[in-house]
């Protein structure tokens, strides 16, 4: 296998791939007889410049980075954790249900750090069921983690519409938990400071993300549970040689990438919404793989990509304004391009880039 | 003198900063067995490559049969008549020998005429070089001496006249390779010319008409086998003397530090791998264990290491029995003070991504040599991992390296350095010189003598019968899962191993 230079790796190929994304959807903009430069400065303008843009941008990005980091951790154990989504989903579950309980009386300071345990506790849980029949009986995590993405969401149905469902109200939805509960959002921060800055749904999880980033760099690189881990990835013959757990490894792995996807929930229930409402995770979930596979597993490419995807999402709400013939799905065709270019075609460039560099495979 | 069959003149190929050939010339007459040695990494296999049209070399002229050639794929070898036997086989193992000897030729959309007329190609080849093998058989349950047979069959029904072997007895037994020895000599009394490539000594005095060697990727002699000698090669190969002999310290054996009683194992197939085999390991000296490989070894050495279960039988380590009711994984024998040096040094005693110095604590990594504190300390890893490499000379010394980029010798000197740096009292070896250069031999060879003067325990197990002769104090041979027999170093000759290998048990074969 041919090696590049780490930049290329890490810089040049990302972007080379991003670019021909956006090329390819460009000739589609042109087919639909629309000038893509424009669609573009639309989507740009819509994703950091007009007013509150930016905040949007990095709502979303909050939630590419949660299931992103997900879908990184497991990947570092050789496990492809497809169930972020549902994960998510049980996620909003478990902080509600905290919230519900508690929130009538319980301080915030109290309340919140409760609620993003009980965020994490189930998205954990939806994970472990999977992770479990894997490390102990065989069956495929990417089989069982999809199936569990649609079990946890007719769950979800079944309790949003039942039991959960607020009071007098026929929208399959919770009732909004207690302002107590709340994460504050940045805006009400930067504007208590002096700071004039529009509203948007940006709030106190993105910080947490950041640490989230963080601890898992700490984790996987740091320390002897991640060295470990990525072990195991690289190959499990030797892990075992080592005498690593294999199965408590994948159990452990999976039950932390769980715990992150469902941390995606406090950024909506806690955040911006203040509820739960039927399929919050839209679709989240799913991308992370995408952001997880863009950003490399590393939590600084996590963290790029993300933001990517974030300002997509959010440039994509302002070319459904702008244009009649473009709709939101271009960013899903967009996003579909770049999962393409990134994912499945990673690899594509990397030969004609290692003869241009004047590299090639060793014998 | 006769028009060559391959005629290589000035062939130079660069691989960034490395020049793995450098103006190689060789001539390969027609009809003869032409052996290249070298160290690993010496630049046999890019010569090949660039002979079978994998590499395009920078400079240089290639002539087959007098005629200058341009060979830039494999495509273009066959039609010239060259054809290649990799070290690890391209075949399909689901398919039948007749159906992957048709591969690539199959001759139409509907497999009934093509597969009529390879059957009795394939039969013709098979009489005409008495190559044997049933074509209706499957080729993954056949054994790899015979599916190295479809090879070179798959070759000869390409039309191969001029025929590459790339070490082609890593992977066999020793009658095994006999048996390839006289197919390579039935081939050249057909007039195909074999170019054989190797590292090891014997096989080239014993079946090449003559040699080329390379060293650091020039040719560095022309030989006629029949004119030289084992020490010559060697010593051209590495461009010193080195000796075979080990220096010998003599056993003093100390009590047993690990012992085994009854062991028993069956694979998930239900067939008997390992049948009551029970062992003494005293410190202080090296217990040889001999066997055709498959015979059992592998398996023992997995289930002494931990990584298998015991099913039935039980192994002691001081007061500590381990046993089907109370296993112990890797870790916890680690503990116990035993080392492993796996026989797989690709799958297992390394991982092959990860750079030396994450290489250097596996299976240590809850030790100290990840550093004291709660996190992973890379500054303590790397220092650790920098003084090994010194002191046991892997090169380069560089503790960012990754894995896979050293060559196979100091692969194995970093796998032989972090299994012996705790001093462990047990130590388990398992090929220790598979792949491994001649002076990589001696200097593991010497490590090992000195672990076993430290007192330590030591299991030996190789495929290179002479190796155990060299290292071992006592050899204890093993076949289809059961114990012949043990001799002591005094009285084993290969002769008498070699019969007890073959499963004819001690007394009969004295």
């Amino acid at each position: 296998m041919t090696r590049l230079p780490a930049w290329a790796d890490y810089v040049l190929i990302p972007l080379l791939n991003l670019a021909l994304a956006l090329g390819v959807a460009g000739l589609v903009v042109l087919a639909i007889g629309e000038n893509p430069l424009h669609a573009m400065r639309v989507m740009i303008e819509g994703a950091f410049v007009y007013e509150g843009a930016l905040g949007y941008t990095l709502y979303y990005t909050t939630n590419f980075i949660f299931t992103g980091l997900a879908v990184a951790v497991a990947f570092h154990a050789r496990l492809f954790n497809i169930g972020g989504e549902g994960q998510a989903y049980l996620g909003g579950l478990g902080a509600l249900l905290v919230c519900l309980a508690l929130d009538s009386w319980m301080p915030g300071p109290l309340l919140i750090p409760l609620a993003i345990a009980g965020a994490a506790a189930f998205g954990a849980l939806w994970a472990l069921i999977p992770a479990l029949l894997q490390a102990y009986r065989g069956s495929h995590i990417v089989i069982t983690t999809i199936m569990f993405n649609f079990i946890g969401a007719g769950l979800m149905v079944a309790v949003l519409a039942g039991p959960l469902m607020r009071s007098g109200q026929s929208n399959p939805e919770s009732r909004e938990v207690a302002e107590a509960a709340r994460l504050p959002f940045i805006h009400d921060i930067l504007n208590a400071m002096g700071f004039d800055i529009a509203s948007s749904p940006l709030n106190l999880a993105f910080p947490i993300a950041l640490l989230a980033c963080f601890g898992v760099w700490v984790l996987i690189w740091r320390t002897r549970w991640g060295y470990a881990l990525r072990a195991m990835g690289q190959s499990e013959p030797a892990a075992v040689y080592a005498g690593i757990p294999v199965a408590r490894m994948i159990v452990a792995a999976m039950a932390i990438s769980g715990a992150l996807a469902g941390l995606m929930a406090i950024n909506t229930l806690l955040g911006a919404q203040g509820k739960v409402v039927l399929n919050f995770p839209s679709g989240f979930g799913f991308t992370g793989i995408a952001v997880a596979l863009m950003g490399r597993g590393h939590p600084v490419g996590i963290v790029l990509a993300a933001f990517l995807f974030g300002a997509l999402f959010q440039g994509g709400t302002e070319l459904d304004f702008e244009f009649t013939t473009i709709t939101r799905e271009m960013v899903l065709l967009i996003q579909g391009l770049i999962i393409l270019f990134s994912g499945a075609l990673a690899l594509m460039f990397v030969p004609w880039i290692s003869r241009l560099l004047g590299r090639e495979g060793g014998a | 003198m006769t028009t060559p069959a391959v005629r290589l003149t000035g062939i130079t190929k660069r691989f960034g900063p490395v020049i793995a050939n450098d103006t190689v010339d060789l001539e390969v007459a027609s009809g003869t067995i032409h052996g290249i040695v070298g160290e690993n990494g010496a630049g046999k296999s890019t010569l090949v490559s660039i002979l079978y049209g994998f590499y395009s070399a920078d400079s240089g002229m290639m002539e087959v049969d007098g005629a200058p050639v341009t060979i830039a794929d494999s495509a273009q070898a066959i039609a010239h008549g060259i054809g290649m036997v990799h070290q690890h086989f391209m075949l399909i193992p689901d398919f039948t020998v007749l159906e992957n000897v048709m591969l690539g030729a199959e001759g139409g959309a509907l497999l009934r005429d093509g597969k009529a007329a390879t059957r009795a190609e394939l039969l013709r080849l098979e009489r005409d070089y008495a190559l044997d093998v049933d074509p209706d058989a499957v080729v993954g349950d056949l054994p790899v001496g015979m599916q190295q047979r479809v090879e070179i069959l798959k070759a000869l029904r390409r039309g191969a006249r001029i025929l590459i072997l790339d070490e082609p007895t890593g992977v066999l037994t020793p009658a095994e390779t006999d048996r390839f020895f006289d197919i390579l000599r039935g081939l050249r009394a057909q007039g195909v010319t074999v170019l054989l490539i190797t590292h090891k000594l014997r096989e080239i005095m014993d079946v090449t008409d003559n040699v080329s060697v390379m060293r650091r990727g020039k040719m560095v002699a022309h030989r006629r086998t029949a004119e030289t000698t084992r020490e010559e090669i060697a010593e051209l190969m590495v461009g010193r003397t080195v000796s075979f002999e080990v220096d010998r310290i003599d056993a003093v054996p100390g009590p047993v530090a690990m012992s085994a009683h009854g062991l028993t194992w069956h694979d998930a197939g239900g067939v008997a791998r390992l049948s009551d085999v029970s062992l003494d390991l005293r410190n202080g000296e090296i217990l040889g264990l001999a066997g055709v490989s498959g015979n059992g070894q592998s398996e023992l050495l997995d289930i002494l290491a931990g990584i298998v279960p015991v099913q039935a039988g039980r192994i002691v380590i001081g007061s500590r029995e381990v046993a089907a009711q109370s296993p112990a994984d890797p870790a916890q024998m680690r503990r116990l003070g035993l080392a492993h040096v796996p026989e797989d040094r690709h799958q297992r005693g390394l991982i092959l991504p990860f750079d030396a110095a994450e290489n250097s604590v596996l299976g240590y990594h809850d030790g100290p040599r990840t550093g004291d504190g709660r996190l992973l300390d890379p500054k303590a890893m790397h220092a650790h991992c920098a003084a090994l490499m010194a002191r046991f000379d892997v090169r380069p010394g560089d503790p960012r390296q990754r894995a896979a980029g050293f060559s196979g010798g100091n692969q194995q000197k970093l796998v032989m350095a972090r299994e012996i740096e705790p001093e462990p009292r047990i130590m388990l070896i398992g090929q220790p010189t598979r792949g491994v250069d001649i002076g990589g031999i001696a200097f593991i060879h010497a490590e090992i003598m000195a672990r076993k003067a430290a007192g330590c325990a030591i299991l030996l197990v190789s495929v290179e019968l002479d190796e155990i002769l060299a290292l071992s104090d006592r050899i204890m041979v093993m076949n289809a899962g059961r114990v012949v027999g043990e001799v002591p170093r005094a009285k084993a000759d290969t002769r008498r191993i070699g019969m007890m290998m073959a499963g004819v048990a001690e007394d009969s074969a004295a």
